[in-house]
């Protein structure tokens, strides 16, 4: 059972502090936790907490969860939307939780991911530089494989098979990267494998099952023996149109820890309010005698931060 | 606050430029000159190629694609290093025109355009490029063809439909005479000179798929090899992507790829059901993508979703591409002769728009568009079908 949490600065927070910017649209009453949904957990696990006279807000939507928790895999997932700014997220919080991170960034460029992690107050290229960030470049590296020949295996080598290729190089990248040196580099915390995202590789030829494998080699591998955590990201068509997709996303349901899911609106397109985010907690190995926990959540992205609220209580709507 | 970002060495970046003096409030603000080499871009430089302007947002480097309507429905135009994916109209009647308005802004500005096709020789192509409705007589054009029924009632409040007037008005018309964005007239054809004097690459695919192939890497149809290496030798030895240190390229390449994923391609992705190359397309998309997002160029590509009823396919070629336009022209269905959609050819969906250095993105408001094709403009406008209903 998680520890509820004390209140420890390590936690993650999910909404990124904003010292007295635009958080007056978080109102006082935005949130009432004394009908918490669901659960009846004690408040303190979801808080809002106000520091004296700054409007500073955050959320801890991590309870107990510390930054050295062994071990577990926390799945990304958007239906319809765009989950991305998750992805944003994670980087920055275990960048500056002082985890050494291997991130697999294959959607977007190298600078697209440092200017977004500026915004939220991490370099990448200083933490490339140190040691503490070991990121592969998607798009410049499938340019290297294809069209240059190399004898040398390749993380993204399957780009240049024929057949649906396995991911056993891209395993190789990752535990190159995170396994432990010893007295070489200052103490990283626990390394974090963070991906973006397992989608892409489905329409790079890689079968669903082949994704899986690969999940299930670097679950073992980072989070039992490096005591490590994973993080990644999968689309959701929805429809049930992509069987593939199904597959690996449903699978990869089952072996999660942690389950954070951004949706649309079911009532269509907003601006304040950008989309809805279900969070659920799962203990994938125990029974589940009791309900996993969840929450919803609402959702507005700014520029620098995501501000988050209860289901209908959006600033523009009181 | 934001230090010269150096953007790690050769690392892609969508061309973020040097922003103005006037963007500095945000915590983006970039001051990077062009990827050349990087001998001589020491201090902070200006960048300002032709035809492009940087984005009020976040001071990226923004290309017009031919129609200003569709810019400002986009943000402020396309974004240097991505790809503008055109889903076609079922007959194929309007998304040629998108390609050649695209095509033709270019050429206007100076840009160097490479086409790609598969049925049309590209020389033919550019040769049918509207021509640019030049200052003096585009207010001519205008005049005659505003008939708009919103302007008597624009002044006076509306009784009826009082909820469109919140609506943004849509530029019919060109506001001012800006170098970015251009007006055409598509009953006339582009001045022959201007063809001449500007530099472009053409890529038949029949002419180049009759050479033997040697070992080629990955699953991806020839077709889709061919055009990959072609795109990337241009990009490399024009300079587009700033390894050359000779070649101090600042223009824009505009490239322009029709019907990709048509049978003509070699690709049977849209007709048949479980094909062996299903994952031909993606994989082409995704290395596109790669060679875009390194150099100074952008793309537009028309693509005949309407084949295929896999709408698995669908939702990952527009994961892999950046903006994402669907046309729905009425010909042939039963909205052709329903009196609500009379006043307009069909429909335009903004269905993607991406996410570029930044958590937001400039989506627009208005989801209900249409687009007509008067006699020589081609305009977007909201669909209003209330007020064309009342008025009978």
């Amino acid at each position: 059972m998680d520890s509820a949490g004390s209140v420890v600065s390590v936690a993650p927070q999910l909404l990124i502090q904003s010292a007295g910017s635009r958080s007056s649209e978080c109102s006082r009453n935005s949130i009432t936790f004394s009908t918490s949904p669901l659960t009846g957990r004690s408040r303190q696990d979801v808080a809002w907490s106000r520091r004296g006279q700054s409007r500073e807000r955050s959320c801890r939507l991590h309870p107990g969860r510390r930054a050295h928790d062994p071990g577990k895999l926390t799945l990304l997932c958007d239906a319809k939307t765009d989950g991305s700014f998750l992805v944003h997220h994670f980087l920055s919080f275990y960048l500056r939780a002082n985890c050494k991170v291997c991130f697999l960034a294959l959607v977007q460029s190298f600078s697209h991911y440092n200017i977004v992690g500026q915004k939220l107050g991490v370099s990448l290229t200083v933490a490339r530089e140190r040691g503490q960030l070991v990121f592969l470049e998607g798009l410049k590296s499938s340019m290297d494989v294809f069209f240059q020949a190399h004898k040398e295996p390749h993380p993204l080598q399957f780009l240049r098979e024929v057949n649906a290729g396995n991911l056993q190089p891209l395993f190789e990248f990752v535990r190159e990267a995170l396994k432990p040196v010893d007295n070489r580099e200052p103490a990283w915390r626990c390394p974090v494998l963070l991906v973006d995202d397992l989608s892409l590789l489905l329409s790079l030829g890689v079968g669903a099952v082949a994704v899986l494998d690969f999940v299930h080699y670097c679950r073992a591998t980072v989070c039992c023996e490096f005591k490590g955590n994973v993080v990644a990201l999968v689309h959701d068509s929805g429809d049930g149109e992509d069987e593939e997709n199904d597959i690996l996303l449903n699978g990869l349901s089952h072996q999660s820890h942690l389950i954070l899911r951004t949706e649309g609106l079911s009532t269509g397109f907003c601006r304040d309010v950008h989309g809805q985010l279900k969070i659920l907690w799962r203990r994938p190995s125990q029974p589940t005698a009791q309900r996993d926990r969840s929450l919803i959540y609402q959702y507005k992205i700014q520029d620098k931060n995501v501000s988050f609220f209860a289901k209908g209580m959006s600033p523009a709507v009181l | 606050m934001a230090a010269e970002a150096t953007c790690g060495a050769g690392a892609g970046s969508t061309g973020s430029l040097a922003a103005a003096v006037g963007m500095s409030n945000v915590t983006s603000f970039q001051r990077r000159g062009p990827r050349v080499g990087g001998a001589d871009s020491g201090g902070p430089r200006l960048m300002s190629i032709a035809g492009t302007r940087p984005s009020v947002r976040n001071g990226q480097l923004l290309v017009s694609t031919g129609l200003p309507a569709l810019d400002q429905l986009l943000g402020g135009g396309l974004a240097v290093g991505t790809v503008l994916l055109i889903e076609e109209d079922k007959y194929n009647t309007y998304s040629p025109l998108l390609f050649k308005y695209f095509l033709a802004e270019g050429i206007i500005n100076g840009h160097t355009v490479l086409v790609a096709s598969a049925k049309e020789d590209p020389a033919v192509i550019l040769q049918e490029l509207p021509a640019p409705l030049l200052d003096d007589s585009r207010k001519q054009e205008l005049d005659e063809d505003i008939y708009n029924h919103k302007t008597p009632e624009s002044n006076s409040k509306m009784k009826i439909a009082w909820r469109y007037q919140l609506l943004p008005k849509m530029e019919a018309g060109p506001v001012s005479s800006s170098r970015f964005g251009h007006y055409y007239d598509a009953s006339k054809r582009i001045p022959q000179e201007l063809i001449e004097a500007s530099k472009w690459h053409g890529f038949f695919l029949p002419e180049k798929i009759s050479s033997t192939l040697k070992e080629e890497p990955g699953s991806l149809t020839p077709g889709y090899i061919k055009l990959l290496q072609f795109i990337q030798n241009i990009i490399y030895e024009e300079g587009f992507d700033g390894s050359n240190p000779q070649k101090k390229q600042k223009n824009i390449l505009r490239i322009g790829i029709q019907s990709l994923g048509s049978p003509l391609w070699g690709d049977d992705i849209f007709c048949t059901e479980n094909c062996d190359n299903s994952h031909s397309l993606t994989k082409f998309l995704y290395i596109l993508r790669g060679l875009l997002r390194t150099s100074l160029s952008v793309c537009i590509i028309t693509m005949p979703t309407h084949l295929t009823q896999n709408k698995a396919v669908i939702a990952r070629v527009t994961n892999l591409s950046d903006t994402v336009v669907g046309l729905e022209s009425f010909i042939g269905s039963e909205r052709e002769t329903n009196p609500l959609y009379k006043d307009y050819h069909g429909l335009i969906h903004i269905r993607q728009i991406p996410r570029l250095n930044n958590l937001i993105c400039d989506e627009s408001d208005v989801k209900d568009l249409a687009f007509k094709l008067k006699r020589k403009l081609f305009t977007i406008e909201v669909r209003d079908f209330y007020v064309s209903y009342i008025k009978g």
